[in-house]
């Protein structure tokens, strides 16, 4: 077992030099900016070069889908950051989109095109398992394989795209012991973070939404919540937090969850 | 030909009642705005039969869905039969349908069962409005007038099924006394005749005249009192399926002037000899019912308030004041009040009132999560979200409104291309030190 880095592909590096990748990583801001959120964009960065995918990202070049602005009304904003986005794709020419975050995901694959946008957006939950179908990626069982998953279905992926077996295809590989709470698939409860509601304070009511989806989620006793966006991860590890339970429940990503069971 | 007479009068009159109700609900809609072209007739065909005729999002509460379902299904078998009786009540004919032969015995079979089929489901329904605390029926725009109108059009439905199952009845008591064969298979009437035993052949036929005329003069009535009523879901919602947004739940609609703004101001040379942008500037977003689509105003005319969205909205069983049936009936509600202003005075008539604040406050609309549960549980396909954003719209481009944790986002955004407060330099620190075990 050695250690070896990874370097990072940027896209406009990899033009310089003539290489034109295959897909586009789009990191989003949450991947790039939230400490916790950032270990799921490395951990997926590991799985891509895990898998040697010639991807690139954009770095210094990517600006927010505009998701947050448009949800919460502001849609000159934006238009704005999406043609600004679509111009940079035009201009390295790109093909294909992997996505992490499903906001971004969302609004690449119903919204952009609005706006002139021509490209493939694929989740990064197909793509792994489109991997693992094709046989290119082989998740056996490993360390994770007798813990108690639950999965909380992200909005964005669920109800807005349909996007329901692959997550659980998945994690199926990495547990033998994974339960599904209450409230799951398009039935799922939001985790309150979604429509820009992530950056502000909730409205008077008389419990937190995410609280409400947390108690659900150990109502399982799954001893990790598996989640797949940034928003349900702050929401549903502030929840596990709240309840006193870090102790003994993990909030992981998927991506994350993949690593642990490959251990790269 | 007394009797063809009177049928013939109360038709024109009961016809021409809704004719104008009918020509008047039309009139609002062109105080609407565009919605979507209506296209992929094959698709629309699919989900009217998928999701109307077969109610399967209904059955997303497998239970109770099941008896809306028996309902649903007897009105379609039993409308044949109201559609023969006025072919009867017109020419004097008796069971006219009978020209069907064999489809005719399977229709009147039906229409006889689902008559007792319907006829139980409305009393669960009534029963559980009446006795029993059901959450999803109560809510701030649950006022005692909604649940009078819910028990109003429940019981005149059970009335048409126990004067459609009465009518049946005589039929088959009438024939069993002069012995003579029945046209059309009543398999539950059959079993009922015996509550008729010991009347004469006049007295049996008087029963039957009078469950015939109520039958028919209740479908008169409530076909004229139900576009006034939650329940004109009758008519509406199966039009409503057909019309439904083909588009994924997670899209929300562009605003193509808002794009013509910000080509323009992306690229002034080429943006401004763009002929479309010459179209006359209108307001951003939906403050008051005028700015709605016609899919929004035909959303809250199809809604029963069964409260299905409400229920599962997250923010609404948190105690948030938010509730998407609300939504919903607020705009019905402002067209009803508005509408007729607009028809006398045109669409810029203003009553120094309007849908947002009056009706809908900021706190309800800034307390939606986009989730959308509210959109997938509606069995008619209603979308509350999309018509919550557009009120956002409004708020943010017209009045700069909107919570202070967003305004920063705004500014975060435009500043910096990220919704907190980071630089763009900073975008790859996630990859530092980033290894990979190998071997």
């Amino acid at each position: 077992m050695e250690l070896n880095k990874v370097e990072v592909p940027v896209m406009a590096d990899m033009f310089a030099k003539g290489i034109h990748p295959e897909y586009l990583f789009w990191v989003g801001c949450a991947g790039a900016f939230d400490d916790q959120y950032q270990k799921v964009t490395r951990a997926f960065a590991k799985i891509l070069t895990f898998l040697k995918v010639n991807y690139a990202v954009l770095g210094k070049e990517e600006s927010c889908t505009g998701d947050p602005a448009r949800r919460a009304g502001n849609e000159m904003l934006y238009q704005m950051q999406a043609l600004q986005n679509i111009e940079i794709f035009k201009k390295y020419g790109i093909r294909k989109v992997i996505t992490i975050c499903p906001h971004c995901y969302n609004i690449f694959k119903n919204e952009y095109p609005d706006l002139g946008a021509d490209f493939e957006v694929i989740n990064y939950l197909q793509f792994i398992d489109q991997c693992i179908l094709s046989g290119k990626l082989n998740l056996e069982p490993g360390v994770l394989t007798d813990v108690c998953i639950t999965y909380h279905d992200p909005c964005y992926l669920g109800r807005a795209n349909d996007i329901y077996i692959e997550p659980r295809s998945i994690l199926k590989k990495i547990t033998s012991n994974l339960v599904e709470m209450e409230r799951n698939k398009s039935f799922a409860m939001c985790c309150g973070g979604g429509g820009a509601q992530m950056f502000k304070e909730a409205e008077k009511g008389d419990k937190e939404v995410y609280i409400e989806r947390t108690e659900e989620a150990l109502r399982t006793d799954a001893k990790v919540i598996a989640t797949a966006c940034p928003f349900c991860m702050t929401m549903i590890t502030d929840g596990i937090k709240s309840k006193n339970r870090e102790n003994d429940v993990r909030n992981f990503d998927i991506a994350e969850l993949i690593v642990q069971s490959l251990n790269i | 030909m007394m009797k063809q007479l009177v049928f013939v009068i109360t038709l024109v009159a009961a016809s021409g009642i809704f004719a104008f109700t009918i020509n008047r609900i039309i009139s609002y809609f062109h105080f609407t705005r565009p919605a979507f072209p209506v296209r992929d007739f094959g698709k629309r065909l699919w989900i009217t039969f998928d999701i109307a005729l077969g109610q399967t999002k209904i059955f997303r509460r497998p239970v109770i869905g099941l008896f809306h379902a028996l309902v649903f299904w007897g009105f379609c078998v039993i409308a044949f039969g109201s559609v023969e009786m006025i072919i009867d009540g017109i020419f004097g004919t008796e069971r006219f349908l009978k020209i069907l032969g064999p489809v005719y015995d399977i229709l009147s079979g039906s229409g006889d069962v689902f008559g007792l089929l319907v006829g139980v489901s409305i009393l669960i329904f009534l029963s559980r409005r009446l006795f029993f605390h059901i959450k999803r029926f109560e809510g701030v725009e649950m006022k005692s007038v909604s649940h009078m109108d819910a028990n109003i059009a429940l019981s005149m439905i059970l009335f048409l099924m126990i004067s459609l199952n009465g009518m049946n009845t005589a039929y088959c008591a009438g024939l069993d006394l002069t012995g003579s064969p029945a046209i059309g298979v009543y398999p539950v009437s059959r079993l009922l005749t015996g509550v008729l035993s010991g009347l004469s052949a006049s007295q049996i036929n008087l029963v039957y005249e009078i469950c015939w005329w109520s039958h028919i003069l209740l479908i008169f009535i409530f076909a004229n009192i139900l576009p006034y009523s939650k329940h004109f879901h009758v008519f509406m919602s199966v039009p409503n399926v057909f019309l439904s947004r083909l588009d994924a739940l997670g899209k929300l609609p562009n605003m193509d002037n808002i794009t013509r703004e910000v080509r323009m101001m992306l690229d002034p040379v080429n943006a401004s000899v763009d002929p479309s942008a010459e179209t006359p500037v209108e307001r951003f977003g939906v403050k008051d019912v005028e700015d709605v689509s016609w899919k929004n105003y035909f959303d809250s005319l199809s809604c029963t308030e069964c409260g299905r969205c409400t229920s599962v909205c997250p923010a609404n069983m948190t105690g948030k004041l938010l509730s998407p049936r609300k939504i919903i009936m607020d705009v019905r509600a402002r067209m009803k009040e508005k509408g007729p202003g607009m028809l006398k005075n045109g669409i810029t008539f203003s009553d120094q009132k309007s849908l947002l604040r009056d009706y809908i406050s900021e706190e309800e609309l800034w307390a939606c999560t986009t989730c959308n549960a509210c959109a997938k549980e509606c069995p008619i396909n209603i979308n509350h979200p999309t018509l919550i954003v557009d009120m956002r719209r409004y708020l943010v481009m017209e009045e700069a409104s909107a919570p202070g944790g967003i305004k920063g986002v705004f500014s975060n955004i435009e500043n910096n291309g990220a919704p907190w407060q980071f630089s763009p330099e900073d975008r790859l620190l996630w990859t530092r030190d980033l290894e990979i075990r190998v071997g």
